[in-house]
């Protein structure tokens, strides 16, 4: 009995590929598709396997079973190596031969593997450009992401994030370090990097920092059932250590240093405080997935589960997440909905990242534990105190602040949208395309201390509960017009739009208690802000020849941030594929070769948390019960009159990026070159303003200009490929140099700057500097006199020759920027075996070792009624005084480190090819050859809140883990 | 869906709404009280007046008390707080974090009570349909607004002289880059104010305690007079006795035991002109009387002795302060507060507490002994005693001896000897009228005011801040003391003010 298998063949976007080879595995038996796509084929009735191909496609082959007559739909997804990929854009999708941005797309089968619990780490080292790094080695940290460095000072620099259409807003999620740890990055297809302003402009208040746009898997048309499972368990060791004196050493240096009165505090045990902060911790992160085509309703159903322990004792993350991708194709075709929702339930319990100072600066001659009244952990007690209360000015026992402390979130969060592409019936040409989508979360936590515990015990205790709601909306939409006119040979598509969006976040207060549930501080003011976004967009892509290319783009913004809320920000870019033209047409070493020219403007309308969503209003704000002044025997709230500029409006960037793409031997080799200038003015900046003319003495307003130029380059190759072995390697470079060109209303090249960077030593003592003609957070030093390599104590050169060393000696001396960041990655496979690596370099970033300064001197141990333990830095500088200013604690912190090495093996034949196992060994943060002395050389963002206070300050730093983890991905 | 982008806050009201509603008014006097006493909208941190600087730094009465306090023979710290130091050492320069602080804080104060002076004249008073009783009130709460806007005024006007200039004219801007005004102009200012306010405060004791009433506004201009030669030039020594001589007639009396005037209830005192008000649970800061409680307990002192929880090891003294006692043991003059066990006379580091007399005069426990209100002792209810009748008798005694006309010597005489025989107990303390001399009043200045923020102001007056002619030690720098430049007794406009505001010269010197 024979039977015909007949059907269509399209690519992502739904356009028929013409050429395309349909065949039975095993046979001889073939048909190639039609110029409308369609194909037709005789087989024999009974299970067998299709096979579609396509050059530049990626093979689709599936398991049927003929009886009679089939229909079969096809989908091919373009290879990343070929040109006809299709990467997501604004509001839209290209083709990336037609690209005229910079724009990177990184699809999963690049991500990197391994333990992966946030999204953004699938992509780290992988794209120029791209500066991902974690914040810190707490499960489920949040990272630092910068495209192109960023273009704000004051203002986030943190990217545009844009997931299946809807834009996430950056406002902290409370209960999560990490806001976009919702997102089980198992789920994720594909991120594109919208790095110039022609490919981000389309996103224009928003854009000035990148956009990255991230898609999740979904079903395909016609896929039968498949099932995927994923688990992956591992092992977290702590990685580095604070170096600070042993026991033994710190009881030698007291001896001889100390008055006698400390040297009585002296313990005898040998205690490493680090040592006992730490554990090593398992993870296991496990994920279903289920994806087909229900009749004709492609889907996809996800589930993930992922615990982790922090190697801080007592921290952990567990999160549940779920996520439905469901795809129906209506009208023959001309409808297509997606439906997008996913949601996640974190509980976290955070460990207390203060004990990690406490831990390097604790004596260690004192034992951990003791038979007293603060739940048996040895801590300094004050001696006047007739009922033997804690010191208040003593460190408190690391491991009792996070024994003794439980801190608890729960986040849920979901999101979702829907999303209606309508191809109208008369004018197949023409696209309507509606999204609605929505981000919503809510968390409650809370934070209970025993009144036993020595940090909370004149209080009696902690219990204070927190809560947050965020409810953002978002309508887009759009119409899309491509036509081809042959006549002038030339293609348009044309995209016009309009955008709506709503943020809203409200959290109520709650009283401060002590354990008995005493009131210490009365609840304050609720809090709840608003903003809203309205935008028209459209965008003109024209080619010409189908070389020569064009993109137009314009975006009104109005932000209920200003009173003035319009903006405008246009783009225009061009490119030429060169590799087109006649004369280079028949060269079969060149595959491709294009120009890309772009200029645009963005904005930049987020704060980060500088203020709240009215800048530019008159605001009267309440005070706490815990601020109120008192009027003959009654107390009164107060209304405080806030600081605002009325004039306030977002920053602007024009950006100039010109590129080069190449691509040889069929793209085998294959690559980029991009040059940039970015140049961003009326930086949303917080200044001092004029004594006595507002109502505060700093001020966000717009001041200031800065400047970015870089280069980046990015190669992908392919060296070897044979029947067994292959090889593929990519690489990129970045070069970013930014510079702050002006900082004042008024200027003044005798201006100073603005002081940031606060270190831990004194209270309010600040290491850097933003001043015109520097880098931002440029370091501001003196410059230590050496003698034989050793730094003279307090010895500064007179850099202003005064004769006298003074604040006005100190000098700026490079910064925590980069000059250089470099990705390695390299994938071998060999029959079924796979090894794959990642490595990120870092060059010209410098560090303030504050551990080593703050602990640098003998004078760090002589307070009254305890001891502190010092860096080891001691040893070499012999300080008596704190000499925190001094430049020798301004150190080169370039690294490398291998990010990623994992070994798999694929056993393809199991149950008669049925089902395919992957196995894999990896480990992560395996190492780093850095030339810092401290913990480790890359470092997390200083913030208070959301403001950024300073770069490149080791304090307090959650030691990134090393990871040993084994994997196991069943498809089937 | 444009009309979206007109969002408005949710809570925080604006100034079209806020001045409608009377029960307004009186939240807004507050928070100008309250920008002398606290940081900020939170309490005790968190939603800071200022930014750029620790909040618990930010405080108004802590800065100021530093201003006036550390570079004179009264007090030393021991904290190696950024430029902190180069306060005792007289070495800050015009980047001092801590001069900016007390600036900031200064045209912060001057800055708020503009606003509701702005919005509080007869025109915009009718317009948001205030009368009756409630705009009797409102002409109240707006003298003292501007009363507290010419204390603010008169900070400015002693620690940095010539400064930028705005009023209630002005707008709010981020634009805006006040003038300078002179010395000169601002003493005429700040006196031309006082004045002008005089009829609508408060009689003197009959406002609620904690606000200001016409005896605050004669103390300011007393302080004015008394210091005119130093402001402006001139001898105003008998307008001083004048007004000493309202304050006096106004009925204070001196509290009975000295010590009372600096605990937990010291609101109750009689002798209080204008105080700036703290409380435990509902006024907290980690300035104002929260340092000035903590920051002096160290070594062996019991903490819980002065109603806290433990001490900051900071302040302490200089030999030369404890050497205006005859007797420092406190057993013959009780003003004499030292605590010396285990602290040695002797400064060789200003970074060791133990390392000179420690001062026990502030306390959060009240006259019996109790704990202030805070149970876990971190807040003290104590209040700051700005203004206080027995400052009114020595500025009245010194007047007299400068000159001015009004006073007698015999009354003069009979105050200060009011003023010992309270710390004394009897009489033995009282001096002659040949002992009575301005020698005399500086060093009774500091015996009877010090720690209250006055040293600096008083030693300028005398001559003796710069000079070498008094020393103590560490001032210069050097253990032994010796003279500084005469330009200190100014201090710079900070210089990211000058960055700020083009309108700006630098004071002589810096």
């Amino acid at each position: 009995q024979t039977g015909t298998i007949s059907g269509k063949v399209t690519d992502e976007t739904g356009q028929p590929i013409p050429g395309a080879a349909v065949y039975i595995k095993g046979t001889n038996q073939n048909a190639i598709v039609a110029p409308d796509g369609s194909f037709r084929l005789t087989a024999n009735n009974g299970p067998l396997t299709i096979v579609v191909r396509m050059i530049g496609y990626q093979p689709i082959e599936r398991d049927i079973n003929v009886n009679g007559i089939l229909q079969q739909e096809f989908q091919l997804t373009a290879d990343t190596k070929g040109l006809n990929e299709v990467v997501v854009v604004g509001y839209g999708t290209q083709k990336k031969s037609d690209l005229t941005g910079s724009i990177t797309a990184v699809s999963s089968k690049d991500f990197n593997k391994g333990p992966i619990t946030t999204p953004e780490q699938l992509i780290m080292g992988k794209v120029a450009g791209l500066q991902i790094s974690s914040n810190s080695g707490a499960p489920g940290a949040n990272s630092r992401i910068r495209i192109r460095g960023g273009a704000s000072l004051n203002a986030s620099n943190d990217p545009l994030i844009v997931v299946d259409g809807v834009p996430l807003d950056n406002a902290e999620v409370k209960g999560t370090s990490n806001p976009l740890s919702f997102i089980n990055p198992n789920d994720i297809e594909s991120f594109n990097i919208l790095k110039d302003a022609s490919a981000t402009a389309i996103y224009g208040s928003r854009a000035s920092n990148g956009v990255i746009i991230i898609t999740t898997k979904k079903g395909k048309a016609g896929d039968q059932l498949r099932v995927n499972f994923s688990t992956v368990n591992s092992l977290y060791k702590r990685e580095g250590i604070v170096p600070v004196l042993t026991g033994d050493q710190f009881r030698q240096v007291v001896k001889e240093h100390a008055n006698a009165a400390q040297q009585q505090l002296l313990g005898t045990a040998n205690t490493n405080w680090q040592d006992a902060l730490y554990r090593t911790a398992f993870g296991t992160d496990n994920n279903l997935g289920l994806s087909g085509s229900f009749k004709s309703l492609p889907y996809r159903v996800s589930i993930g589960f992922t615990k982790q322990d922090g190697t801080l004792k007592t921290g952990s993350l567990r999160r549940q997440s779920a996520g439905i991708n469901l795809s129906p194709r209506l009208f023959d075709d001309h409808l297509r909905i997606d439906v997008n929702v996913r949601g996640a339930i974190t509980n976290s319990r955070f460990a207390d990242q203060d004990a990690i100072n406490a831990a390097a600066q604790f004596d260690p001659t004192q034992p951990i534990h003791v038979n007293n009244k603060f739940g048996n952990y040895f801590e300094w007690i004050d001696p006047t105190s007739p009922d033997g209360a804690p010191y208040t000015l003593a460190t408190r026992n690391p491991l009792s602040m996070l024994e003794l402390r439980t801190d608890k979130g729960e986040v849920k969060r979901s999101l979702g949208n829907i999303q209606f592409d309508y191809k109208f019936h008369f004018l197949p040409e023409l696209r309507a395309n509606l999204n609605l989508g929505y981000d919503v979360s809510k968390s409650e936590g809370r934070n209970v201390i025993p009144a036993y515990a020595a940090n909370v015990f004149n209080r009696g205790g902690t219990d204070k509960a927190y809560s947050q709601t965020r409810n953002n909306k978002l309508l887009d939409f759009y119409l899309n017009y491509t036509k081809d006119l042959k006549g002038i040979s030339s293609r348009i598509d044309a995209t016009a739009g309009y955008s709506y969006q709503d943020f809203i976040r409200s959290e109520p207060t709650y009283p401060d208690l002590n354990e008995k549930g005493d009131t210490i501080n009365a609840p304050g003011v609720p809090f709840k802000t608003q903003n809203t976004l309205v935008s028209f967009f459209g965008r003109l892509n024209y080619t010409l020849l189908d070389r020569y290319l064009l993109t137009v783009t314009v975006r009104r913004d109005g932000s209920s941030r200003f009173r003035e809320h319009w903006g405008t920000f246009p783009s225009a870019a061009l490119a030429w594929r060169i590799n087109q033209e006649s004369f280079l047409k028949n060269a079969k070493v060149l595959s491709d070769l294009k120009l890309r020219i772009g200029y645009g403007e963005t904005g930049q309308q987020d704060f980060g948390g500088l203020l709240t969503d009215y800048p530019y209003l008159p605001r009267y704000t309440i005070g706490d019960p815990t601020a109120q002044y008192q009027f003959g025997s009654q107390y009164y709230l107060t209304l405080r009159p806030e600081g605002y500029d009325a004039n306030i409006k977002w920053e602007e960037t024009k950006t100039y990026n010109v590129g080069l793409d190449f691509g040889f031997l069929n793209n085998r080799i294959n690559g980029s070159v991009d040059y940039y200038i970015k140049r961003t003015k009326d930086l949303l900046s917080v200044i001092p303003v004029a004594a006595g003319s507002n109502l505060t003495n700093q001020l966000l307003t717009n001041v200031g200009n800065i400047e970015a130029r870089g280069f980046e380059f990015t190669l992908n190759a392919t060296p070897v490929q044979t029947k067994n072995f292959s090889w593929d390697a990519g690489f990129n470079f970045t070069y970013n140099h930014v510079e702050i060109t002006n900082l004042t209303k008024v200027q003044d090249p005798k201006a100073q700057g603005i002081p940031v960077g606060t270190i831990a030593g004194g209270v309010g003592n600040t290491i850097q500097i933003h001043t015109v003609g520097y880098s931002p957070f440029s370091f501001y030093v003196y410059k230590q006199i050496y003698k034989d390599g050793t730094p003279l104590e307090g010895q500064y050169e007179d850099l202003n020759g005064d004769g006298a060393i003074t604040p006005d000696d100190r000098y700026r001396y490079k910064s925590p920027q980069p000059k250089f960041l470099m990705g390695f990655n390299s994938q071998f496979a060999y029959m079924d075996w796979t090894l794959g690596f990642s490595m990120r370099g870092s060059i010209g970033n410098y560090v303030y070792n504050n551990p080593a300064s703050n602990g640098g001197a003998y004078r760090d141990f002589s307070f009254p009624n305890y001891l502190s333990n010092v860096s080891t830095s001691i040893l070499d500088t012999k300080f008596q005084n704190s000499q925190y200013f001094s430049d020798y604690y301004i150190e080169n912190a370039s690294f490398l480190r291998m990010d990623n090495i994992s070994l798999g093996y694929n056993f393809k034949h199991l149950f008669r090819d049925k089902v395919r196992l992957r196995v894999s060994a990896t480990v992560q943060n395996a190492f780093v050859i850095t030339g810092y002395g401290g913990l480790d050389p890359e470092l997390g963002n200083d913030k208070v809140g959301a403001n950024l206070v300073g770069e490149g300050i080791d304090n307090k730093f959650y030691p990134r883990p090393r990871v040993y983890s084994l994997g196991l991905n069943l498809d089937f | 869906c444009t009309k979206d982008l007109d969002r408005v806050p949710f809570y925080d009201q604006t100034s079209a709404s806020v001045y409608n509603d009377f029960g307004n008014y009186k939240a807004i006097l507050a928070k100008l009280y309250a920008g002398y006493a606290i940081s900020g909208q939170q309490g005790p941190a968190g939603k800071p007046d200022l930014t750029g600087i620790d909040e618990g730094f930010s405080n108004y009465i802590r800065q100021y008390w530093q201003a006036q306090e550390l570079p004179t023979d009264e007090a030393v710290i021991a904290w190696n707080d950024g430029t902190l130091p180069d306060y005792h050492r007289m070495t800050w320069t015009s980047a001092n974090e801590f001069i900016k602080a007390t600036y900031d804080r200064i045209f912060y104060e001057i800055a708020v009570c503009n606003e509701f002076i702005r919005e509080t004249t007869d025109d915009k008073l009718g317009s948001h349909g205030i009368s009756g009783t409630d705009l009797e009130e409102a002409k109240h709460f707006r003298a003292e607004a501007r009363f507290l806007r010419a204390l603010a005024y008169w900070h400015a006007l002693d620690l940095f002289g010539n400064v930028p200039f705005s009023t209630e004219n002005d707008q709010v801007s981020a634009s805006f880059f006040p003038p300078q005004t002179s010395r000169a102009n601002l003493f005429s200012y700040i006196e031309s104010e006082l004045l002008a306010i005089e009829p609508d405060l408060v009689e003197a004791r009959q406002n609620e305690y904690g606000r200001a009433d016409k005896a605050a506004a004669w103390m300011l201009l007393a302080k004015l007079y008394l210091n005119a030669e130093v402001y402006a030039q001139q001898q105003k020594y008998t307008e001083t006795i004048t007004y000493c001589n309202k304050i006096i007639g106004a009925g204070y009396t001196l509290s009975d035991q000295y010590r009372k005037l600096f605990l937990a209830d010291n609101n109750t005192s009689p002798e209080m002109i204008f105080t700036i008000t703290y409380d435990g649970i509902r006024t907290k800061t980690y300035g104002g009387m929260t340092y000035l409680v903590h920051a002096p307990v160290g070594g062996s002192m019991n903490a819980a002795t002065f109603g806290i929880n433990g001490g900051w090891a900071g302040l302490r003294t200089t030999k030369t302060f404890v050497n205006l006692f005859a007797d420092p043991s406190g057993n013959t003059d009780k003003r004499a507060m030292f605590y010396s066990p285990g602290q040695s006379l002797e400064i060789n580091d200003v970074f060791t507490f133990t390392d000179g007399y420690a001062i026990a005069k502030f306390r959060n426990v009240t006259v019996t002994g109790a704990q202030g209100s805070d149970k876990t002792g971190d807040f003290p209810d104590t209040d700051y005693p700005m203004f206080r009748l027995a400052d009114a008798y020595l500025m009245y005694a010194e007047a007299v001896l400068r000159g001015g006309t009004g006073g007698s010597a015999a009354t003069a005489l009979q105050y200060v000897n009011q003023l010992r025989q309270r710390a004394y107990g009897n009489a033995s303390g009282n001096i002659t009228s040949g002992q009575l001399t301005l020698d005399f009043i500086l060093a009774e200045r500091g015996r009877e005011l010090h720690w209250e923020g006055h040293r600096r102001t008083d030693l300028i007056r005398f001559g003796k801040f710069t000079s070498a002619t008094y020393l103590w030690p560490w001032k210069g720098n050097v253990k032994e003391g010796r003279g500084v430049e005469d330009f200190r007794t100014l201090y710079p406009i900070p210089a990211a003010d000058r960055t700020a505001n083009p309108n700006l010269n630098q004071n002589t010197g810096y």
